[in-house]
C-alpha cells in the first residue's frame, strides 16, 4: 500500500523553500538530526515490545516526516502508530526496518536538494 | 503562496515543541509572517517561558516530556488571569476524539501536521482580532463601573439636599408615626407635615411614578411649594391647586403623583382630606372600633389643571383619640418569597373584628416586615399615623424666620373690597397674612392675627351675608346641612360685598393693628343682641369669646354689618375707635 507513495512530495518542498528562503539547508541538516533520534527511538520501542511507547515513537516522527513532505515515510509511520494503538508488536520490527529504509531514500533526495 | 497578515504591533507568539524540526519550521512560518517568536522545548520551560515573556498567542505540542501540553495549557491559562490568551495545540492526532480533548483540555483550537501556513495564519488573525475585542470589552466595563460608582456616589450628595427640603416640617410631632421604607437611595414616596399660622396640622403622602432620581426629583418643587404656602396661611385647596399646578408645568408626560392630604383641625374636631390616586386611607375610631374609608376620588397630581377641588375635597368630623392612616401602594404590593402580595384585604383585616385597638402602628408594620419575611420589598413602603389630639397637646415649634433689619413702614393702611365672584370663590385672608406678616413685629403674632381676622371675615360671610344660622352645627348631621346651606347661598349671590380694613401702627417697641370687616347685610341691633343670627352661647360662637380674648378691643358699629378689632402689643397705647369714627 505505501508503495503508491512517492517519497517526497515536491509542492511541499516548493513552499518549504519558500518559507524558509536560505534556510532551507538549515531545515534539512535540523530534519536529519532529528530523523537519526527517532529512528533510535522506534527499534528501542519495538525492541521492548511495548505497544504504548510504539505508538508515541511512530507518531512523533510521522509529525515531522509529513512536515518535511515525505509522505511514504509518514505512511509507514503510520501504520505502525496504529499497530501500536491495537496493542500488537507483532510484524513491528519488520514495519521498523521498512521506516529505517525508507527514510534513508528520503535522507539522500533531501541532501541532494538541499 | 503569500501570505497577507495584519500587523499586530505586540504579537509575540509562543512556540513549545519537544522536536527542533518543528520548531524551526513553525518559527520560520511565523517570522516570515512578521511576528515575534519565543521558543520552549517541553511543558515546563513552555510555563516559565509564558510568564517571563507574556505572548500574546500560545502554540503547544499536545505531546511533550516533562509534562505534557495539556498540564502546560491550564498551568498558562492560570497565570493569564483576566487576559486572553489563545492557546492553538500542534498536533498530527486525526481522530475527532483526540482533537476535542484538545479543545476540553483548555486549548482554543488545534493545528494539525503537516503546517499549512495560511491557515496558521488566519487563525492567528482571528484570534488577535478577538484579543483586541476582548480587551475592549474590559475597558468599557472598567469605565462603566467607575461611572455607576460616581452616579451613586452624585445620588448621595442630592440625597442630603432632598432631605433637607422635604424632611423641614413637624413630622415628629407627638402625634404622628411614620414608617418610610425607601427601595434605593431614593424614595420615590414622599412625606410631609406642617403647622399653619392657626395651629391647623396639614400632612400629605405622595407617591411619584417609578423609583430613584427621576421619581424624587419632582418632590423638592412639591416640597417647597407645600411648605411656603402653608406657613403663609392658604387654605388646602389653594395648595392642592398650587402644586397641582407646578407639577403639570415641570414633570414629563409619564411622571406625576398620587397623593393623599389632610388638614387637621384639632380646635373644631374636623378634618379636611383629598385622596388623588392613592388607596384607600382610613380614619379608625378606637371608641367605637369602626373605620371610615377614604377613598381616592381625584385624579393624581401633575396630570392636569384641576378645577372643583371645593367640592372635591371631604369634609369629616373626628373625635379625641380618633386616628388617621394613609400607606402608598408599596404595602400592599409588598410580596413574599412565594410571589403572593400582601393586598389591602390582608391590611384591613387588622382593623376588624376584637375590641378596640391601641397599638395599631407597630401592629402593621410587624404584620409586613412578617409577611416579607426572606423576600426583599420591591417597592417603597409608606405609612404614616396621625393621632386627633387636644388643641393644647399639639404643641409645634415653629421655626422663626429671619428677622429683617428694616420694619417697613409704621403707619399704614390698607383697603380690600371684595365682592361676589370674589366672596364665593376666592379665600383673601393668605394675601392679607401675607401683607401682615412682612410686617417684622408681628410675625410672632401671625397666629392670633390669623385666628382674628379669620373668625371676623367668617362671620361677615356667614352671619353677615348669607345669614345662617350656627346653632345647626350643633345637631346631628347639622355640620353637612349647614356646609350645604352655604353653598347654596354662595352660589345665589347678587350685588354683596365686605370690605376688610387693615390699619397698622408701630415700632420694634410695640403696635396697634386695627381689623375692620364691614359686609352689605342687615346687620343686627348689637346693643340689645336682638335680631342676631349668631348664638353666642354654644361652642359655635366660640369664635368671638377667642377674638375679644385676643384683642384689646372689638366693638359693632353701624347697624351691626360692622365689626372693628383692635390688636395690640408691647407697650402701646390703645386708640379709641369711637373718636376715630366721628374724624
Amino acid at each position: 500500500m505505501s508503495d503508491t507513495y512517492q517519497h517526497l512530495d515536491v509542492a511541499i518542498i516548493e513552499e518549504l523553500r519558500v518559507v524558509m528562503g536560505d534556510n532551507f539547508s538549515l531545515l534539512v541538516d535540523t530534519f536529519v538530526s532529528d530523523s537519526a533520534l527517532r529512528i533510535t527511538g522506534i527499534y528501542e520501542a519495538v525492541t521492548a515490545a511495548t505497544p504504548e511507547s510504539i505508538r508515541r515513537a511512530a507518531h512523533g516522527f510521522k509529525g515531522s516526516a509529513s512536515n518535511m513532505g515525505a509522505v511514504r515515510l509518514a505512511a509507514l509511520c503510520n501504520e505502525l502508530e496504529q499497530m501500536g494503538l491495537a496493542g500488537g508488536s507483532d510484524g513491528a520490527a519488520a514495519l521498523a526496518d521498512d521506516i529505517a529504509a525508507a527514510y534513508a531514500v528520503v535522507e539522500k533526495e533531501l541532501t541532494a536538494l538541499r | 503562496m503569500t501570505s497577507s497578515h495584519i500587523q499586530s504591533v505586540d504579537s509575540v507568539i509562543l512556540i513549545a515543541d519537544d522536536s527542533d524540526f518543528d520548531r524551526l519550521l513553525l518559527k520560520s512560518i511565523l517570522k516570515e509572517q512578521g511576528h515575534q517568536v519565543v521558543e520552549a522545548v517541553d511543558g515546563l520551560d513552555a510555563v516559565a517561558v509564558f510568564d517571563r515573556e507574556r505572548p500574546q498567542i500560545v502554540l503547544l505540542d499536545a505531546l511533550m516530556p516533562n509534562m505534557d501540553g495539556f498540564e502546560a495549557a491550564r498551568r498558562i491559562k492560570l497565570l493569564a488571569g483576566e487576559d486572553l490568551v489563545p492557546i492553538i495545540f500542534l498536533t498530527s492526532l486525526q481522530d475527532a476524539g483526540s482533537l476535542a480533548r484538545c479543545l476540553d483540555a483548555g486549548g482554543d483550537d488545534f493545528l494539525s501536521k503537516p503546517y499549512n501556513p495560511v491557515i496558521l495564519q488566519a487563525k492567528i488573525n482571528a484570534f488577535v482580532r478577538m484579543s483586541e475585542m476582548h480587551k475592549t470589552m474590559r475597558d468599557q466595563r472598567d469605565e462603566i463601573a467607575s461611572h455607576n460608582a460616581h452616579l451613586l456616589h452624585q445620588q448621595n450628595v442630592a440625597k442630603k439636599v432632598f432631605d433637607r427640603v422635604a424632611h423641614a416640617g413637624c413630622l415628629d410631632a407627638s402625634n404622628i408615626q411614620f414608617t418610610l421604607s425607601p427601595a434605593a437611595v431614593f424614595n420615590g414616596d414622599i412625606l410631609l407635615a406642617g403647622v399653619s399660622p392657626t395651629g391647623n396640622m396639614t400632612m400629605l403622602l405622595g407617591d411619584f411614578t417609578g423609583h430613584g432620581l427621576d421619581a424624587a426629583i419632582g418632590a423638592m418643587p412639591l416640597a417647597e411649594v407645600f411648605y411656603s404656602m402653608l406657613k403663609k396661611g392658604f387654605s388646602l385647596r389653594d395648595i392642592i391647586r398650587e402644586i397641582n399646578l407646578k407639577l403639570c408645568d415641570i414633570l414629563p408626560v409619564e411622571i406625576f403623583c398620587c397623593a393623599f392630604f389632610a388638614e387637621f383641625d384639632f380646635n373644631n374636631n374636623r378634618v379636611q382630606v383629598w385622596n388623588g390616586g392613592l388607596p384607600d386611607c382610613l380614619i379608625y375610631s378606637a371608641l367605637d372600633n369602626t373605620i371610615t374609608r377614604l377613598p381616592s376620588r381625584n385624579v393624581p397630581l401633575g396630570i392636569v389643571p384641576l378645577v372643583n377641588l371645593k367640592d372635591s375635597i371631604e369634609l369629616h368630623e373626628v373625635k379625641e383619640g380618633d386616628r388617621l392612616y394613609a400607606w402608598s401602594d408599596g404595602i400592599i404590593e409588598a410580596g413574599n418569597s412565594d410571589g403572593e402580595m400582601f393586598s389591602e384585604a390582608r391590611l384591613l383585616k387588622l382593623f376588624e373584628g376584637g375590641g378596640p385597638k391601641l397599638d395599631l402602628f407597630p401592629t402593621i408594620n410587624a404584620a409586613v416586615v412578617d409577611f416579607i419575611g426572606e423576600g426583599t420589598a420591591g417597592d417603597d413602603i409608606s405609612l404614616i399615623e396621625v393621632t386627633v389630639v387636644a388643641p393644647e397637646s399639639f404643641k409645634v415649634a415653629i421655626a422663626e424666620t429671619e428677622g429683617e433689619l428694616s420694619g417697613g413702614p409704621d403707619d399704614w393702611s390698607l383697603t380690600y373690597n371684595l365682592r361676589r365672584e370674589a366672596i364665593r370663590e376666592f379665600d383673601p385672608l393668605p394675601q392679607l397674612l401675607q401683607v401682615l406678616m412682612q410686617v417684622p413685629y408681628l410675625r410672632q403674632f401671625g397666629g392670633q392675627v390669623f385666628t382674628v381676622l379669620s373668625e371676623l371675615y367668617s362671620n361677615a360671610v356667614d352671619h353677615g351675608i348669607l345669614r345662617l344660622d350656627s346653632a345647626i352645627k350643633n345637631t346631628p348631621g347639622g355640620f353637612s346641612q349647614y356646609y350645604r346651606q352655604r353653598k347654596r347661598g354662595l352660589a345665589a349671590l347678587q350685588e354683596e360685598e365686605i370690605l376688610i380694613k387693615l390699619h397698622y401702627g408701630g415700632t420694634a417697641t410695640g403696635g396697634t393693628l386695627e381689623i375692620t370687616v364691614k359686609d352689605s347685610g342687615a346687620g343686627f341691633n348689637y346693643l340689645t343682641g336682638a335680631g342676631q343670627p349668631i348664638s353666642d352661647s354654644h361652642k359655635s360662637g366660640r369664635g368671638m369669646h377667642l377674638v375679644r380674648s385676643l384683642c384689646d378691643s372689638v366693638n359693632y358699629l353701624g347697624v351691626g354689618n360692622e365689626v372693628c378689632a383692635i390688636f395690640v402689643w408691647g407697650n402701646h397705647k390703645p386708640r379709641n375707635p369711637a373718636i376715630e369714627r366721628v374724624q
